[in-house]
């Protein structure tokens, strides 16, 4: 069996830690600043898929591997994106709430 | 931030992931399909929160600053995980059961908080069945709790062997890959605590 290795220096995981903590802060603070909603909507979201791309990236390691893993993992991501999409037109129309009254 | 985490110790080495990794690429195989399942129960969330005319402020209900700890510990224990296979990658036995430790101890602490918080709902008058506010709550942090709780037995037994000496500079993929299921636990959790605590 043959075995390929993948050399890279080792992340200075404190760095991350510091990140990590930093952005969950500032998430703290914009929970609760005086913004719009959909303001902070979009705000924590963008705070909290960064801090997600940290663990993963770093954490995981998944910033070292090969683009074929890399898409494999990704591929969720993008089915998710299709679930909540499909999704979306029903949950905020409530008369799909319910199937349709039979004649 | 890339550059600024990309620097300095000891080199380490992988194996190539869609290699001779099985165990490794079947654990990402696993995290995916648990992911989808996570993002199921998060669309379902988001569905039934947008179709609600009056959801209740988070923030009002679930105690957000507590919370903001016990993440802060989870986090934690992500960075204990990895300095555990770092010290078995240089060969450092103790450091790997030291640190292995330290990932269970902020585990164990994750899932004592949670539980005090779960108490403390409860007896408010917070149930599974009163409301879709706390069927979803119980269904998220719950569900990601049985995950921390089968980590932190995971763990326990990486831990047991790894006292015993089972893992070696040169063998040590277990570790890894334990860690793996650590760190995706840590990064749903980041995802839980924005959507069900501060949105």
């Amino acid at each position: 069996m043959t075995h390929h290795t993948h050399e890279h220096a080792e992340p200075n995981y404190w760095m991350v830690w510091a990140a990590l903590l930093v952005l969950t802060l500032v998430e703290l603070w914009v929970a609760k600043a005086p913004m719009l909603k959909a303001a902070i909507i979009i705000s924590l979201v963008t705070l909290a898929l960064a801090k997600a791309a940290l663990v993963a990236g770093y954490f995981m390691h998944l910033k070292f591997e090969r683009w074929a893993l890399i898409l494999v993992v990704l591929s969720p991501l993008v089915l998710s994106g299709i679930l909540y999409v499909g999704l979306v037109p029903d949950a905020t129309n409530p008369s799909h709430w319910l199937p349709p009254a039979s004649p | 931030m890339a550059h600024a985490a990309t620097m300095s110790h000891p080199r380490e080495v992988y194996e190539a992931p869609l290699t001779p990794g099985w165990g490794k690429l079947m654990m990402w195989f696993f995290l995916c399909s648990d992911a989808m399942s996570f993002a199921g129960l998060l669309a379902a969330y988001a569905a039934v929160r947008m179709g609600s005319p009056a959801w209740p402020v988070p923030a009002e209900h679930l105690d957000v600053p507590l919370t903001a700890i016990n993440t802060f510990i989870l986090i934690c224990s992500s960075v204990t995980m990895v300095k555990a296979l770092s010290a078995i990658r240089r060969g450092s036995r103790k450091g790997l059961v030291l640190w292995l430790l330290g990932t269970i101890v902020g585990g164990s602490t994750f899932l004592g908080v949670q539980a005090y918080e779960w108490t403390h709902q409860i007896t408010h008058g917070l149930s599974i069945q009163g409301s879709l506010f706390g069927a979803t709550f119980y269904i998220l942090t719950g569900f990601h709790g049985c995950h921390v709780l089968s980590g932190v037995i995971y763990l326990s037994c990486i831990a047991i062997k790894a006292a015993r000496g089972g893992y070696t500079a040169e063998h040590n993929s277990p570790v890894e890959i334990a860690g793996l299921y650590w760190h995706f636990v840590d990064l749903i959790w980041i995802l839980v605590f924005t959507f069900v605590y501060l949105i």
